[in-house]
């Protein structure tokens, strides 16, 4: 899976594409961990744009959920942003809607995290 | 075979209070307006066709116990929590005086899963014969446990049943009464057991109480091996796939989801959530199994697998 990263004033936006499952999960997750590790500081954000998630399983759930867990502990926040409707659908089964704070697009999630961020999304 | 569930329910059981009672009544009788229900059978035929089953019935709440029909003409159940009493008034009203013989395979020790075996009439009566299964070291003890005082008052050596207590190895077959069965070792809090039992050309697994760490690729395809082909699987979803995975890690239990995606990656045909959690209403459950539903379409590749949800009360065919 091609895991996509762009920065806007010290927010990061990783894009995952394809299929998240049983089989490429901890891939998924190993390739998560150095924007985890570099986001260790209070107030950095990260936003999981899944506008180009096809599929996420039950394993790749828990990638989201371990890396949540470990930017709280740092100070920092994961957000989620662009959901096609099968993976929304499946936020909703799994009850992971109620676990992170999900926004309709990149730019909306970015102005939750900080408005340097959505100034330098904007200018592009 | 024929599977047929008299506990559904985990932790503990639960009831209907009143006021569930009297709004589900008042439900009922909306949705009824202007039906011209003047008879019993007009009514009973509303309400199994028209009324969703959380208002015309109930998922019911005794805890853990799952009885095979397997054809043999020995008993074979699963767990004895508080649906071993009207197991046991089945067996007395079946057996009409004659003595029966039933075989206990358990999951666990824990509470909810032997509670109602102090409550299993035919263990009072002389001439039955009590077969209890189980991977525990400590099998007999903890029924006898059980009935120690101050916990109850008559105590196990006063029961009436020839006992026998069989121990049985994870991963090894064994044939009891014409059925093959074999327990797998499950992550939970003291260790439990799922069975496998085969008879006739049909499958029944019965695992409950069983955390899967989605991490761990071996222990997910030594599920799928388990679970391989079966006709039936019986499986604990009591938390949402969220619970289990934060604030319920390690406490032993599993979710829809994963349930869905080991049926489905071993040919399953049908998946039956069971071990419902005690603070759902019949509402909450019936919405999880319309979610699951929905769930195994989005992830469908080959068969449908069937997903139904346990009800004390409810038989399947196989």
């Amino acid at each position: 899976m091609e895991l996509v990263s762009r920065e806007y004033a010290g927010a990061v936006v990783l894009a995952p594409d394809g299929r998240l499952d049983h089989d490429n999960s901890e891939a998924f997750r190993a390739a998560l961990q150095p924007y985890l590790d570099a986001a260790a500081r209070p107030q950095r954000g990260i936003v999981l744009d899944l506008s180009r998630l096809a599929y996420v399983s039950s394993a790749g759930l828990r990638c989201f959920v371990l890396a949540a867990k470990q930017a709280k502990a740092q100070g920092g926040r994961i957000v989620i942003a662009g959901m096609q409707p099968v993976v929304a659908e499946i936020f909703q089964i799994s009850r992971f809607n109620l676990v992170f704070d999900i926004f309709a697009s990149v730019r909306d999630a970015l102005a939750a995290l900080s408005a340097e961020a959505t100034a330098a999304f904007d200018r592009g | 075979m024929r599977v047929r569930f008299w506990g559904t329910r985990g932790s503990i059981p639960v009831a209907l209070t009143w006021r569930d009672l009297r709004d589900r009544i008042a439900l009922a009788l909306v949705a009824a307006n202007g039906r011209a229900l003047d008879t019993l059978e007009k009514a009973h035929a509303f309400a199994e066709s028209e009324l969703p089953f959380s208002i015309a019935a109930t998922y019911g709440g005794h805890s853990p116990c799952v009885e095979l029909e397997t054809g043999s003409a020995s008993y074979f159940i699963c767990d004895m929590g508080s649906g071993a009493r009207p197991f046991g008034a089945h067996v007395m009203a079946r057996q009409a005086g004659a003595p029966a013989r039933v075989n206990v395979f358990m999951s666990h020790l824990h509470w909810d899963h032997m509670m109602g075996f102090p409550f299993f009439v035919p263990a009072w009566v002389p001439g039955t014969q009590l077969r209890v299964h189980g991977c525990h070291p400590d099998l007999e003890a903890a029924f006898v446990r059980q009935q120690e005082p101050p916990g109850f008052p008559v105590g196990f050596s006063r029961l009436g049943a020839g006992f026998e207590f069989v121990q049985l190895e994870p991963g090894k077959t064994v044939e009891v009464d014409g059925v093959r069965v074999t327990p797998k070792h499950q992550l939970h809090g003291g260790d439990s057991y799922g069975y496998r039992f085969e008879a006739g050309g049909r499958s029944v697994i019965y695992s409950t109480d069983s955390e899967h760490k989605l991490e761990d690729t071996t222990e997910t395809h030594d599920f799928v091996d388990f679970f391989r082909d079966a006709d039936l699987v019986v499986f604990d979803s009591m938390y949402s796939l969220a619970e289990a995975v934060s604030v319920k890690e390690d406490w032993g239990h599993s979710s829809n989801m994963v349930g869905v995606e080991l049926c489905q990656m071993a040919g399953v045909k049908h998946l039956v959530l069971f071990h419902h959690e005690p603070a759902y209403d019949d509402a909450a459950i019936e919405r999880v199994l319309s979610e699951t539903r929905r769930f195994e379409e989005l992830t469908r590749e080959g068969a449908p697998l069937v997903v139904s949800s346990a009800y004390d009360g409810l038989e399947i065919a196989l």
